[in-house]
């Protein structure tokens, strides 16, 4: 398992805690849902945690706590359940999460693109990532259909963009 | 014609590139077959029974001479050459090598079109009324509203990996011949009393093992909301869509599952957030996009024009090519004209290189250079002078291409079934040939009046016999191929599912039991005034049940 972030390979500080296993007296540690719900005050006070939702746990069930989270992962159970798509765009477009966004499980390099845009910065990957393939991924498309997370502009608005200058220029 | 500017033009040539370099990864083994797969569904490609396939999105259903060329040329430099048009508005080649796949795509994007989006879990080719923007009392030409939805859809980074396949059709006619209660979204532009245009939204429709008639969720969403309530839809459907079953993971199911009340709901509770911002549709977009769709220059006509009531008049067979294939224009003078791909006997919806350059060259010399292909898999040119139909049809006689049965029995919508689809049950070409050839005579076919027989070779029912007048689904029985028929089911405005007749016919029975229905039918109406479908609204399916199996 690698982590990828900025197109690049670092090493990880967070650890993912099988609920069963007691948690370290340091480090980050990434907790589900479950244990986050049972042990909250004691997590609350040991600090350095973060959260990992499986695919059918919607981030709304977490939106009043976002500001305790060093790090929110979202689950891909096998690629072709993508309705943490979704949850990513909630989490950073309407709940304003700023934090680290981090997709797991059954990440395939050709989704990268898609994730990034949808607001994840981090990706655990199961192959050894190329970092120059990692900046090929999210470079493939030079324009959008359509705004995401990511909030660089559409082709519709360059396009008008482009008219109403021509026009300023014209007059 | 819509044309592509300068972004959509390096959004195509940039998937290219990408499929490219997907398919050298797969050919040198750096990507398994497993990895390939939804790579390659991405982009139309299949793996079928013998070979690749590949699905060529034709985007509403529009297309100009010189793309039709191209894919003429196509089907001849990497295919064998033909190619299959779909009952979704596509253009299938049935044995492209996988080597060969992007230049396909990059021969395809230098006439702007593209694969994408034919296949795999996300949203499909928009598919609009084959007459859009020529049909007598349209609301506004539905192709505009499917080329935003084509932008909007194309590479959604949100919307990719769907619980399922997402197919949208739009009209914009009360008259529906896109069959848009039978999709995930059906829309059809409408006007509210204050005169401002709009979309009913019909949500949950589809065919598949489980057939269901969409649901009007919101008789009014504003144009400038299209985005913005279609996004709220496929947010609502992305997270809550059923992904343990994949049988049940179209949005038909979750609407049944839910309850159209609290769906709609939820719908308008997400769309409530959104729709105020980026996702407004801007009325200068729609303004760019409605001009590419233009009236082209029509001449002022006088509608009925002397020579072409003569030759009705004097030639039958042209009379009766007329009366099946020709639909009224919205502008005095003109005819839109349909070109039948079943020949008696054929294959429904194959078309040879030849054909399509010859049909290219005729939309050139009759039809401002523009073609459509239509969902009941045939070829409309819609912008035809009366006064040149008795030259078109005598040149398309000589193509084999004036079959005079539009909307007659013998024009059958079947799938491809057993002769290439892995997971069929039975033959369908063969059938929809045996029928074809049954119902040769086209006196007889002109008398039976207004007939739709689909048929699929399985139940996921891609040649839509749920909504066929007569539909016929191949079923196995113990190894051997059997056929079901159902009765008076309908794709269109008074769309309805088909219901069971009793048990199956097998294959050297299936044409004789069609026939039985049929003249069951010609005994028992009302009159000719009365068609097959209406006889069955009335009767319902008893007296052809009594006629069919009491009989045996
Ligand atoms: C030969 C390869 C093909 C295979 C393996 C195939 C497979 C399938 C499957 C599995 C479904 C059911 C999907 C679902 O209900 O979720 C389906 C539906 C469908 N297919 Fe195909 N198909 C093939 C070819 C075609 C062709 C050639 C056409 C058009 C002529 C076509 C048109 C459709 C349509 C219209 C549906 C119905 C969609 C709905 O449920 O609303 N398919 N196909
Ligand atoms: S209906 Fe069945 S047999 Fe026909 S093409 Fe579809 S999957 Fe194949």
């Amino acid at each position: 398992m690698k982590l990828l972030k900025d197109g690049k390979p670092v090493s990880d500080d967070w650890t993912h805690l099988d609920d069963a296993d007691p948690a370290p007296a340091a480090g980050g540690i990434i907790v589900s849902l479950a244990r986050w719900r049972e042990e909250r005050d004691a997590l609350l006070k040991r600090g350095q945690v973060g959260i990992r939702l499986k695919s059918d746990e919607a981030p709304a069930q977490i939106r009043d706590d976002l500001g305790h989270f060093g790090v929110i992962a979202l689950e891909f159970p096998v690629y072709r359940d993508g309705r943490a798509f979704s949850y990513a765009r909630l989490l950073r477009e309407r709940f304003g999460y700023k934090g680290e966004l981090r997709a797991v499980g059954n990440v395939l390099f050709d989704q990268l693109a898609f994730m990034h845009r949808c607001g994840f910065d981090t990706f655990e990957v199961q192959k050894d990532p190329d970092a120059d393939r990692f900046a090929e991924a999210l470079s493939t498309f030079s324009m959008r259909y359509q705004r995401a997370a990511d909030d660089a502009p559409t082709a519709l608005e360059l396009r008008h963009k482009a008219r109403r200058n021509v026009a300023q220029e014209g007059r | 014609m819509y044309r592509y500017d300068d972004f959509d033009q390096t959004f195509v040539n940039e998937r290219v590139e990408q499929f490219r370099d997907q398919v050298a990864r797969r050919l040198s083994g750096e990507l398994t077959e497993d990895e390939f797969k939804p790579l390659r569904l991405m982009n139309g490609l299949y793996l079928q029974l013998h070979a690749y396939m590949l699905r060529v999105a034709i985007p509403y259903g529009t297309l100009s001479s010189t793309q039709l060329r191209k894919l003429a040329e196509i089907s001849r430099k990497y295919d064998r050459g033909y190619g299959h048009f779909t009952t979704r508005q596509n253009l299938q080649y049935n044995w492209p090598a996988l080597k060969d796949t992007p230049d396909i795509l990059a021969e395809l994007a230098t006439v702007e079109m593209h694969a994408l989006q034919t296949s795999g879990n996300c949203i499909r080719n928009v598919t609009a009324d084959q007459y859009a923007g020529v049909a007598a009392g349209e609301v506004d030409d539905p192709r505009i509203y499917a080329e935003v939805l084509r932008q909007w859809s194309s590479l959604h980074p949100e919307f990719s990996f769907l619980p399922r396949k997402f197919k949208i059709a739009i009209t914009g006619c009360a008259n529906d011949r896109a069959a848009i209660k039978v999709h995930d979204i059906g829309l059809v532009v409408v006007q509210n009393e204050a005169g401002e245009t709009g979309f009913e939204f019909w949500v949950g429709g589809g065919l598949g093992r489980t057939p269901v008639i969409g649901k009007c969720i919101n008789p009014f969403v504003a144009k400038r909301d299209l985005l913005s309530y279609t996004e709220a839809v496929l947010r609502v459907y992305n997270m809550l869509g059923r992904r343990d079953n994949m049988y049940k993971a179209r949005i038909k199911i979750l609407v049944n599952e839910t309850g159209v009340e609290e769906f709609t709901r939820l719908v308008n509770e997400e769309w409530a957030e959104i729709r105020e911002g980026y996702l407004e549709l801007p009325e200068e977009e729609v303004q760019r996009i409605r001009a590419f769709f233009a009236p082209p220059a029509y001449e002022a006509l006088e509608a009925d024009p002397a020579e072409f009531m003569q030759k009705l008049d004097a030639d039958p067979a042209f009379a009766d090519w007329a009366h099946a294939n020709l639909a009224p224009h919205k502008v005095s003078g003109y005819a839109i004209v349909n070109l039948s791909l079943k020949p008696i006997g054929g294959i429904p919806g194959d078309v040879t290189d030849s054909q399509m350059e010859a049909v290219a060259g005729l939309a050139d010399q009759f039809s401002f250079g523009e073609i459509r292909a239509t969902h009941e898999q045939n070829l409309t040119l819609p912008h035809v002078r009366q006064k040149d139909l008795y030259a078109l049809w005598e040149a398309l006689q000589a193509l084999d291409l004036a079959t005079p049965n539009v909307g007659l029995v013998s024009d059958i919508i079947a799938c491809p079934g057993l002769d290439y689809c892995a997971l069929a049950n039975a033959r369908s070409i063969p059938v929809a040939q045996m029928i074809s050839d049954r119902f040769a005579d086209l006196k007889r076919q002109h008398d039976i009046g207004p007939l739709k027989i689909k048929i699929s070779g399985c139940i996921n029912a891609c040649g839509h016999h749920h909504v066929g007048h007569i539909g016929i689904l191949g079923v196995d029985k113990k190894g051997t191929e059997f056929y079901q028929i159902t009765l008076g089911g309908s794709a269109e405005e008074d769309a309805a599912v088909g219901q069971i007749l009793g048990p199956a016919f097998g294959y050297d029975e299936v044409t004789d039991a069609v026939e039985n229905v049929v003249n069951t039918y010609l005994e028992l109406r009302e009159g000719p005034g009365e068609t097959f479908l209406q006889m069955v609204r009335r009767t319902g399916v008893t007296p052809f049940k009594e006629a069919l199996y009491e009989a045996a």
